[in-house]
């Protein structure tokens, strides 16, 4: 027999690890994945597959040389990351942006903090608002939806309906014209991703098929995504009702952009959102109010990477003040 | 729709490997080693000395103070020794060395097995039958129970909750008795109740239990006063916090004892003691213990005399497996892994269990993810992530204002963390210090 | 050039403007105090260690300025140099207190105290201590996890990788104290660090009965008492089964290292032993420390081939005593090694 092993108890662990929670993720991702594939082609592909080896190897350098530690590059964090920064760029981007993204969201978003569960914005985000604006022309030109056969880099393009919106509502037209002009395809269509976007955030419905698979296996809980769903609904909503002329209904609001992707998966980051479901939900109330004040009143068509990374800073007060819920 | 506790809790594979074995007696020893301090508060203090030949039962050692226990014979022989002895930590701690001759019980002893329902005693003559048996509580905390029969002024007791949650995975000693004891476990609670004066006692049992549940269900169908509840099966519904929420919805406030809200907890293994006690005048000597394991040849329960060396049972159970990495006295959420199985079983050993290295085996601690499954995992609503970071600081009065000291040690937390970290190693120091401080603040 | 001006005129108008605000605020919020205290900061070294007891260098500076004879307050860090130039600042007198040093007192390398069992808790010795016995049968020594190393603000102690006990670094250690509180089973203190670095000290905290500490540890102090018999000074005392040698009595004689059957007290520092005929005083010998270099004494081959394990030991104390010649105060020995345990008279009083 060999020596006897002593540690304080608990003696025995749910066996619960990093990975199962990061591959979960993944897997809850793959829907939304197959979706983009079908709408954008080979391009989905070709720019998820660099932004995941990109990922995956900035992280073991940065691990292996500059931080001189055992590099934990299959824990599945700079894999979620590499899909979620390929999912929040048009598929027509070209490599070498790409690239510069995932240094970005690893190097200065994650690693510089301290590697996994240090950082304190979405490095996905990070990497993404930074091409945003360092390149938005690139980063704004999505191309049109068009099935398996659309071309990678020169594919047609279009705008999002988010920006036609926009675009539409500052030329002096009003939300029923631009609904009705055609350009801006069905709720059914929304709904089944048929629309121009970034690559992962078109398809409603696989999101939302991956929010109840990571549901179910207990990686996330409703808190986040459900608030801010809820706000975006009623803040929206309350908005219509005064104009609706001038403000666009709530499901278009819940239906476009980066809404879904960036509710389920972005803002239910593990390491930058709040601890206790009290502060989950101010959380939640917070992105859902700051995405449509952007979306509505700011210059940006679009303002769910901009509203959770705001809410990421916020994140550490909400942790002092939202306590959990004592025994008594 | 079955009760259960509010918020917080995990569920552990229950692993109840030995829920279907009799108990069975264990033979008496050569020699038990019997250590002063089996209970919270002071060692008792010997009263034999080396030479003394004593009987089953026998006073060996009385009760230091009022937050103390009272230590008989387990075995009738001759003491050998009353000095240090090493203990399941592997520390020196005061104990009385018995070598075993015969079998010979103290008088007075009702050994026969036939139950007795006729309380006579009054109400102060319970407490004092009580506290001389060398009662405490046998769900593994050891707290004297005529400590807590005894209400502090001003508060009054409402309601008796006797706890046959077992909550721990593996364990299946209370399990048994409340099979094979169930009568005697009645009149046990009959007795506390008078002996703390209620009308009403919840036996909750958690619903892995159901032939214990039909079988007291039925016994308590005419008493009057006693029900059954039977709970969803969550950890740790044995914390006496959880129990009282579960079984009567009353929150028990912060640093505050369960008299505040006029319950008093009792296993219901004392109440078989109690019963002991009460009834047939047996001090407590003797007592069930589980010994499980997955590599374990024999899992089976058995009735030990305490200071029986935790080998013998080993031994009983078929041996120590090949591949044994720990062994552990209790259950695998709270108990505490041992160095020395030569140590003696003692007055809330529930059970011994023996973990194979791939069970037993911690992973590495990694990064902290955020993934705040410790804190939906607290059944006090703290948070040990927190607490772990300021315990790590010995940020002594930032842990007071987190409620580190409401924490109960169950050991969710850890259990649940996906990094492997070990949340409650850390919680515990914690804790320990800031007590320290705040009972240094009152001085 | 129009825009030129008028930016810079605003520009300016904001910086008046806010210096204006600042100025008011900072008249309104001033914070008397006592202009006294920050000279005394400047003076100390800044490294906020707490090894003084006072919550860094500033609260040292308050409670220098407000205390009528300094008495208690002292920087380790800085030693009596900076002592005697806050005292000159604040126009008082220190006391000169010796250099400290901390000490680990335990010698339970891997080879000396086998283990019984293997911890897997938290990497921490007091949550290991609160625990159990620890992963050998001391119960009174070093547990390996390093709270001491992790508490060192100065990188000043090291785990030996190969003893798994922590090791001071001489030139490092400025006797802060943060590793005596770190450390649960108080191995660590902080012990005068004697002329030319020299000490005598007893590596044990063992207070079990003799034959229980040597079973759990082949270099345990047993409490023999041969020591305290030898020493001439009286400057051990046995008690509880365990001898202290006060670092204020000893006059590093080095008997009790010689009698010390079990090698539980240690000599640091020390050239090697050799066979001078004529024992000095203590004097000569601080005078002979002042004046001359040491010359390196020759390992002495024949004790070393007394017993099998003193061999290795014999060689490495040759290396650095040739280290010591060369460096001497700034470089020193890394560690206590198994110290020659021969009882040959002779080369102890050679260094009377």
């Amino acid at each position: 027999m060999n020596k006897l092993l002593i540690s304080p108890s608990p003696h025995v662990h749910s066996g619960d690890s990093i990975e199962k929670n990061m591959y979960g993720v993944l897997v809850a991702l793959l829907p939304a994945f197959i979706c983009s594939v079908l709408f954008f082609g080979m391009g989905a592909l070709v720019v998820t597959l660099t932004s995941v080896i990109a990922c995956l190897v900035f992280e073991y350098l940065i691990q292996k040389l500059l931080l001189k530690q055992q590099p934990t590059i299959f824990d599945g964090s700079a894999l979620i990351t590499g899909v979620l920064l390929a999912f929040n760029v048009p598929s027509n981007l070209p490599v070498w942006i790409i690239i510069i993204g995932a240094l970005v969201a690893i190097g200065i978003g994650k690693m510089s903090f301290g590697g996994l569960g240090c950082n304190i914005f979405n490095p996905a985000l990070v990497g993404r608002v930074f091409l945003l604006i360092s390149f938005p022309v690139q980063m704004t030109t999505w191309p049109v939806a068009s099935g398996l056969n659309t071309p990678y880099l020169d594919a047609q393009t279009g705008a999002t309906p988010l920006a036609l919106m926009k675009e539409a509502l500052k030329t002096g037209q009003s939300v029923s014209d631009v609904m009705t002009s055609g350009a801006i395809g069905s709720y059914r269509d929304l709904f089944l991703g048929n629309m121009g976007g970034s690559l992962g955030e078109i398809a409603a419905i696989a999101l939302l098929i991956g929010f109840v698979y990571m549901l179910f296996r207990k990686i996330i809980t409703w808190h986040i995504p459900v608030t801010i769903f809820a706000t975006v609904f009623v803040f929206a909503g309350i908005l219509h009702l005064c104009n609706p002329e001038q403000f666009a209904d709530p499901v278009f609001h819940l239906l476009t952009g980066g809404m879904m992707l960036g509710a389920i998966f972005m803002a239910t980051d593990y390491v930058t959102s709040p601890m206790s479901n009290k502060g989950m939900v101010i959380y939640g109330i917070g992105i859902g109010v700051i995405t449509i004040v952007i979306r509505v009143f700011g210059a940006y068509p679009e303002g769910m990477s901009f509203a959770i990374l705001i809410m990421n800073a916020f994140t550490p007060l909400l942790n002092r003040y939202c306590k959990p819920e004592r025994f008594a | 729709m079955l009760k259960t506790f509010k918020i917080g809790g995990v569920h552990p594979p229950e692993n109840k490997l030995s829920s279907g074995e009799k108990i069975q007696i264990l033979p008496v020893p050569e020699q038990v080693i019997i250590p002063l301090g089996q209970h919270i508060g002071a060692p008792a203090t010997p009263v034999v000395q080396k030479g003394d030949s004593v009987k089953a039962g026998q006073l060996i050692a009385t009760a230091t103070g009022f937050v103390s226990a009272n230590i008989h014979s387990s075995v009738s022989g001759t003491v050998v020794a009353v000095d240090n002895v090493t203990d399941a930590a592997g520390l020196s701690k005061p104990a009385i060395t018995i070598k075993v001759e015969g079998d010979e019980w103290e008088e007075g002893i009702d050994r026969s097995v036939k139950p007795d329902h006729n309380i006579t005693l009054s109400r102060e003559e319970i407490v004092k039958a009580i506290s001389a048996a060398g009662i405490v509580g046998m769900g593994g905390a050891t707290f004297p129970t005529q400590v807590k029969l005894s209400p502090p002024p001003g508060s009054k007791a409402e309601i008796l909750i006797i706890n046959g949650v077992e909550c721990e995975p593996y364990l299946t000693a209370d399990h048994r008795i409340m099979l094979e004891k169930a009568e005697e476990i009645i009149v046990g609670v009959q007795i506390l109740m008078k002996a703390i004066d209620v009308k009403r006692a919840v036996i909750g049992i958690e619903n892995n239990k159901r032939d214990a549940i039909e079988k007291l269900k039925n016994l308590t169908a005419k008493t009057l006063g006693v029900e059954v509840c039977p709970l969803k099966v969550r950890y740790p519904q044995g914390g006496e916090k959880q129990l009282i929420k579960a079984t009567t919805g009353r929150s028990v406030p912060s640093g505050a004892l369960p008299i505040a809200v006029g319950a008093v907890v009792q296993n219901a293994g004392t109440a078989l003691a109690v019963y002991e006690a009460v009834m047939k005048h047996k001090p407590l000597i003797e007592r069930v213990v589980t010994i499980t394991g997955k590599s374990v040849k024999k899992p089976g329960n058995y009735l030990c005399r305490i200071g029986t060396p935790i080998s013998k049972l080993i031994e009983a159970a078929g041996g120590l497996p090949g591949d044994t990495a720990k062994i552990i006295g209790g259950g695998p959420m709270m108990g505490r892994a041992m160095v020395n199985p030569d140590s003696p079983i003692l007055k809330g050993t529930s059970g011994v269990l023996i973990l194979n290295e791939k069970e037993g085996t911690r992973k590495p601690s990694r990064n902290c993810i955020r993934c705040s499954k410790c804190v939906s995992a607290c059944p006090m609503g703290l948070e040990p992530y927190l607490l772990m970071t300021l315990a790590g600081h010995n940020m002594l009065e930032e842990m007071e204002t987190e409620k580190i000291m409401d924490c109960i040690e169950c050991g969710s937390c850890s259990f649940t963390c996906p990094a492997n970290r070990p949340l409650l190693d850390y919680i515990r120091l914690g804790k320990a210090r800031t007590g320290a401080m705040i009972r240094n603040r009152k001085k | 050039m129009n825009t030129i001006v008028i930016t810079i005129i605003s520009l300016c108008a904001i910086g008046v403007a806010s210096a204006i605000i600042l100025y008011f605020v900072a008249r309104k919020f001033k914070v008397e105090e006592d202009p006294r205290i920050d000279t005394v900061e400047g003076l100390l070294p800044g490294a906020n260690c707490g090894g003084c007891g006072y919550p860094g260098c500033r609260g040292l500076a308050e409670a220098a300025v407000k205390s009528e004879n300094m008495e208690g307050i002292f920087c380790p860090v800085g030693g009596s140099e900076v002592m005697n130039k806050v005292a000159v600042a604040l126009g008082r007198e220190v006391a000169v207190q010796a250099p400290r040093i901390a000490v680990v007192r335990c010698n339970g390398s891997c080879a000396n105290r086998p283990r019984t069992s293997t911890y897997d808790g938290a990497r921490s010795c007091a949550v290991e201590h609160s625990l159990y016995i620890g992963d050998t049968a001391c119960a009174f020594g070093c547990l390996g996890c390093g709270d001491c190393v992790a508490a060192c603000p100065f990188d000043a102690i090291h785990m030996n990788r190969e003893s798994g006990l922590p090791e001071v670094d001489e030139s490092k250690c400025v006797a802060c104290g943060a590793c005596v509180k770190a450390c649960p089973r108080n191995i660590i203190e902080l012990r005068n660090k004697g002329p030319k670095d020299r000490r005598v000290f007893v590596s044990c905290v063992n207070k079990d009965k003799g034959a229980v500490a040597r079973k759990a540890c082949s270099a345990a102090c047993i409490g023999c008492m041969k020591c305290a018999k030898e020493c001439p000074f009286e400057a051990i005392t046995v008690e509880n089964n365990l001898a202290y040698i006060d670092y204020t009595k000893c006059r590093l004689c080095r008997k009790c290292v010689a009698v010390c059957p079990t090698g539980a007290i240690h000599e640091v520092n020390f050239p090697e032993r050799k066979t001078a005929p004529a024992p000095k005083t203590q004097a000569a010998k601080a005078q002979e420390a002042h004046t001359a270099p040491k010359t390196p004494a020759a390992p002495v081959k024949e004790e070393a081939q007394e017993t099998p394990e003193v061999k290795k030991a014999a060689e490495t104390p040759a290396l650095s005593v040739e280290k010591e010649t060369t460096a001497e105060a700034t470089e020193k020995t890394p560690a206590p090694e198994p110290e020659n345990t021969s009882t040959e008279k002779g080369g102890i009083e050679s260094n009377i």
